[in-house]
């Protein structure tokens, strides 16, 4: 799925509203004066380096602290004032694992079902079927210190989603697991979006993933927000990292014989090279034309725009690899 | 940004139906402390074998009465089992952070705290029942007053329970911190309790110091259901032990909200 392939968010009242939120440590803004709204059955990203200010960000728009100034609104709540009222809308699941080790797979889902309120009669079918979707349902009388990291971070998905939250907070979802788990949580969190309108709010340092998921991506660095746009917008923003790849069969030929100019940057690649230009149309027709004329074979020519990874590095100044 | 007012209040249920869904919470909160942390190593060790050896080891060569020593084994199983599930709850749930999911589930500090208390009253209420059945069964002691030892052992229960979750407090997620701190406000309190010395033979200073103690007054309650004379009043030990209990579940909530913010 592409981010132009999502039809589900919705105008009208958001889902979450960070209103001027602010969060001081002592002398350190954590997060200064920070700004956005996501809307009804959105996924949103959220992209900073380590210690921009995603986390705090995250745990002052689920109530776990609060903020020095401004306001977080959840599902219609202001968080300050209606906490309780808040959290029945949300799902989280943090970065860390927080299962209870000593209750069984089922006991943990069971657990917040209770806390949610969700009613006796529909419990144990709505756990029963999350297991199912996640295929926890034969450990479901495991511990939760039996499970392997990729199985508790699938147990806190269904403890999250047990409640069927109108919003789920995620926080490094797929960190370090491996390649089943992580698309399994990718296609659920697909499906809860498009089947039940699910709003979503992702922390990620996996450009990839934010690429695929969101609607929308934030970027946060140093506590400011530095960018809120869809990903298409954002790539739109470094148009100087479009570029035209091409590689041959055979002999190569020195960038100098193809180029149209030399201040192009190029980028060697083992059979071949990338270069640099914010219109890479006229520059692919061009490479191909001179190589023609040369006798040289291309096995592939191919226009790229740049990845939400440059865009990222872009802004944050190269700080790519610690979001 | 300036944004329009979104916010809606509690969604018109009333505080009513805001009260019955944190009691519940609460219930939950503390069905699942029973689970998971009444058979913990600390809790057994801080909570049944540290006291009763701490007992024996004072009653060996003492020739204490029957009516003073039954009520002061039961008083201090109560005390010690009642006020050791709560001091190790928190830090451990800091540990796992599984406290995280507590405060992001719509369950309000007010009644986490509460499930906490909750938890330790019933298995100090419960657990101490085995040493006084015990002692009912091997010595000549009696009940001869119902009420008296209820009220000092439901309220003496709750109060002891609080005391635990007010230690928990401090901004670790070190149990064996807690449990320090723990046994340093605990032990001088059974000691100004009138639990080993009673409050005619204590000295002056531990005369004055003894109503501080919230062992004292439920102590005092047992005595009188074993048919023994009341120090302080029975109507005065219970009502002390309401407003301590209240006072410690106040205090927890005003350092636990504070600890929070410290600790990240």
């Amino acid at each position: 799925m592409t981010s132009s392939q999502h039809s589900t968010a919705t105008v009208g009242e958001p889902a979450l509203v960070a209103d001027g939120l602010t969060r001081s440590f002592g002398d350190r803004v954590a997060v200064d004066h920070v700004n956005f709204s996501v809307g009804r059955g959105e996924v949103f990203g959220y992209l900073g380096p380590n210690g921009a200010g995603k986390s705090t960000t995250a745990r002052m728009l689920t109530g776990y602290i609060a903020p020095t100034e401004g306001r977080a609104v959840v599902a219609g709540f202001d968080v300050a004032k209606s906490p309780s009222a808040a959290r029945r809308h949300i799902g989280v699941v943090p970065e860390e694992a927080n299962v209870y080790a000593d209750l069984t797979v089922r006991q943990n889902v069971l657990l917040m079902a209770e806390l949610h309120g969700v009613p006796k009669s529909a419990r144990e079918q709505r756990c029963t079927e999350l297991l199912q979707t996640f295929d926890l349902e034969s450990r479901a009388t495991q511990k939760g210190r039996e499970l392997s990291k990729g199985l508790r971070q699938r147990l806190m998905l269904c403890m999250a989603l047990v409640s069927s939250p109108q919003i789920l907070f995620l926080d490094e979802p797929t960190s370090g697991l491996d390649v089943a788990s992580t698309r399994m949580i990718r296609e659920v969190i697909t499906r809860m979006n498009r089947d039940h309108g699910m709003t979503v709010f992702l922390t990620t340092h996996n450009m990839d993933e934010a690429d695929q998921l969101c609607h929308r991506v934030a970027i946060i660095d140093r506590g400011l927000l530095a960018a809120v746009d869809t990903p298409v917008a954002l790539r739109g923003r470094v148009n100087s990292r479009r570029s035209v790849v091409v590689k041959f069969a055979g002999t190569g030929a020195a960038p100098s014989d193809l180029l149209p100019r030399a201040d192009l940057e190029v980028e060697t690649l083992v059979d071949g090279w990338r270069v640099y230009s914010p219109e890479p149309g006229p520059l692919a027709q061009h490479i191909a034309a001179r190589a023609d004329a040369l006798g040289l074979r291309i096995e592939s020519l191919n226009t790229l725009s740049p990845t939400l990874e440059e865009v990222f590095v872009s802004i944050t100044g190269g700080a790519h690899g610690h979001a | 940004m300036a944004t329009p007012d979104l916010t809606r209040d509690t969604g018109g249920e009333g505080a009513m139906a805001e009260f019955l869904r944190q009691a519940r919470c609460a219930w939950v909160i503390a069905k699942k402390n029973a689970r998971v942390y009444y058979l913990k190593g600390p809790v057994i060790t801080f909570g049944i074998v540290f006291p009763l050896f701490f007992y024996l080891s004072f009653a060996a060569g003492h020739d204490a009465p029957v009516s003073v020593m039954v009520p002061g084994i039961a008083a201090m199983a109560l005390f010690f089992t009642a006020s050791a599930v709560g001091p190790l709850v928190t830090p451990w749930e800091r540990q796992a952070r599984t406290f995280e999911r507590l405060i992001t589930s719509p369950a309000s500090l007010s009644a986490i705290l509460a499930g906490d208390i909750g938890a330790g009253a019933a298995f100090g209420a419960a657990l101490s029942l085995l040493p006084l059945g015990a002692a009912l069964m091997l010595t000549s002691a009696h009940i001869s007053a119902t009420l008296p030892l209820l009220a000092g052992w439901l309220p003496g229960a709750i109060a002891f329970s609080s005391l635990g979750v007010l230690m928990a407090a401090p901004a670790t997620d070190t149990p064996s911190q807690v449990m320090m701190l723990s046994n340093l406000v605990r032990l001088p309190l059974i000691f100004v309790s009138g639990v080993f010395v009673p409050h005619a033979q204590m000295p002056q200073w531990g005369q004055w110091l003894s109503p501080i103690s919230p062992l004292s007054y439920c102590a005092d309650l047992i005595r009188v259901g074993f048919g023994g004379a009341s120090y302080f009043g029975v109507s005065t030990d219970v009502l002390a032990l309401a407003g301590i209990s209240s006072a410690f579940a106040v205090a927890a909530h005003y350092f636990h909200r504070r600890a929070r913010s410290r600790l990240l």
